[in-house]
């Protein structure tokens, strides 16, 4: 336990001390809430859909924990190239310690870092609908921060520097955002699309986040709730057999 | 303390360490040179359980390093030829990451963090960041976190490289007082020659992932037939310019593809 504390304790301290990164990350949800959620707003509620700030706001919050929990879950590769890591591995803790303490670590910045996001919907227009779900909100927004810290930093397991970046950006983190109900309601969309949505994990989040702040929910919550779950504990059971393959 | 049963080990088509047998007795200083890419750091991160040997047996302190690799862990202490503190943390923080990690209680931890800033002179800087220290001010603080949990058996790779006289004087007088009073075992490796007369009590030569040279200073110095121990290093492992090799990690890389 002290092993997962002082690692977890390790991805705050650098988190906290690096001020401008977190401003920096809350530049691109407050660029799609300005501009998505006004800009998109007339022609949603012209739909018959209502305020899509509404709609939007539980979408970029989960778009947050998703962004910040892969980017601090792969802080393991600067770990490998500054060396720190081998540090981390000769130490007579098991490889699923590590794991976990690591992605715990990632995901209690994505969570304060969601949490931000949620103050500046605020900020911006947005108003919960019943404040005794924002527990059910937390709770989803803690499994979305925590699955995807999981998968960064499993990803990170496998990759030797960060050239390999752009393609994980590109290819897993962005289809994932973006093939979720975050911008648009999962409704009439085209089979595909429908399937597609509805394996993605990240659609269980947002919808989850979507049920605990506005009430509705285009998935059911207690199934998305359980999906995340096991989710979460096939991800830790994958990352922890990266980690131990690890050779520095 | 340590011993090595024809290791080897291969990345893809390319062999390391080939074969190689070692035997370090408790309490020995022992140097363990060749030149760049020779094996030398490859043949430590096997004994510290950060790679797995291809063939062949490692045992530390009577433990087999591959069997078990969480008590092995224990015994030793290993300060890395490159840079392995956390540069967005204090001394301090470092130290006590290392700590917790090796289990050690507060009361213990805090008296010997204390101790060693002492030792390696840093006291007053505890409780600045990393990245604002000098080169030789990180070594000196990878070599109090190698030491924090008292380890059987110290492993240096390289821990001199880049320092000035003064500093690499202190570090060599306080692993030797290690040594003769608490009975470390030190497995060193260096490309100062002047450092191996000063401290080894036998060396080791490796080159082409084999061992050709192995006893004291002066029995390798009166095989080679030199009145050196640099001029018997470069007879032993020629003239020739060698680089390490950057295939290493393109094959490590091609062996986690595999995976």
């Amino acid at each position: 336990m002290r092993t997962i504390y002082i690692l977890w304790l390790r991805q705050l301290k650098r988190f906290i001390r690096k001020k401008a990164n977190i401003v920096g990350a809350l530049g691109q949800p407050i660029l799609f809430l300005v501009a998505l959620g006004f800009g998109l707003n007339p022609i949603f509620a012209k739909a018959g859909d209502g305020s899509y700030i509404q709609f939007l706001a539980p979408g970029v919050i989960a778009m947050t924990a998703l962004f910040t929990s892969v980017f601090t879950g792969m802080e393991v590769i600067w770990d490998k190239q500054f060396g720190f890591l081998k540090e981390t591995l000769v130490a007579p803790v098991s490889r699923f310690e590590i794991f976990v303490g690591k992605t715990l670590g990632g995901a209690t910045v994505a969570v304060i870092q969601g949490i931000l996001v949620f103050l500046i919907t605020l900020i911006i227009g947005f108003r919960p609908e019943n404040l005794l779900l924002l527990p059910v909100a937390l709770g989803f927004l803690i499994l979305v921060a925590c699955l995807f810290s999981a998968l960064g930093t499993a990803i990170a397991a496998r990759l030797e520097d960060m050239q390999g970046f752009p393609l994980i950006l590109n290819f897993v983190i962005q289809p994932l955002f973006f093939l979720s109900g975050a911008l648009f309601p999962l409704k009439n969309l085209p089979a595909i699309l429908g399937v597609i949505t509805k394996l993605n994990p990240l659609s269980y989040g947002v919808e989850g986040l979507r049920y605990g702040l506005t009430g509705v929910s285009h998935l059911p919550p207690l199934g998305g709730f359980a999906f995340l779950a096991a989710m979460i504990v096939l991800m830790v059971i994958i990352g922890s057999r990266q980690f131990t393959r690890i050779e520095v | 303390m340590i011993k090595l049963i024809n290791v080897t080990k291969k990345f893809g088509d390319l062999v390391a360490v080939d074969n190689i047998s070692l035997e370090v007795p408790h309490g020995e200083i022992f140097a363990f040179l060749g030149p760049n890419g020779a094996g030398k750091t490859t043949t430590i991160k096997m004994m510290t359980t950060l790679a797995q040997p291809t063939a062949g047996e490692i045992y530390l302190d009577g433990v087999s390093v591959t069997a078990d690799p969480s008590q092995t862990r224990r015994s030793f202490g290993i300060v890395f030829q490159d840079p392995s503190l956390d540069n967005e943390l204090t001394a301090y923080e470092n130290l006590q990451f290392h700590a917790i990690l090796y289990g050690l209680p507060k009361t213990l931890y805090l008296e010997r963090i204390k101790l060693l800033l002492n030792l390696v002179d840093l006291s007053d800087r505890k409780d600045h960041f990393v990245k604002t220290f000098s080169g030789g001010m990180k070594r000196r603080l990878e070599i109090a976190r190698g030491l924090l949990h008292q380890p059987k058996v110290l492993f240096l790779d390289e821990p001199t490289l880049g320092l000035d006289p003064q500093t690499r004087n202190h570090i060599w007088t306080y692993v030797k007082n290690l040594n003769q009073e608490e009975g470390v075992t030190v497995f060193f490796t260096t490309h100062h020659m002047e450092e191996v007369d000063r401290m080894a009590e036998r060396i080791a030569i490796i080159d082409h992932g084999q061992i050709i040279a192995h006893g004291s200073p002066d029995s390798i110095r009166r095989e080679a037939g030199t009145a050196t121990l640099e001029e018997a290093f470069i007879k032993l492992t020629g003239h020739q310019i060698r680089e390490a090799p950057a295939e290493f990690s393109k094959s490590t890389m091609r062996g986690f593809s595999k995976m």
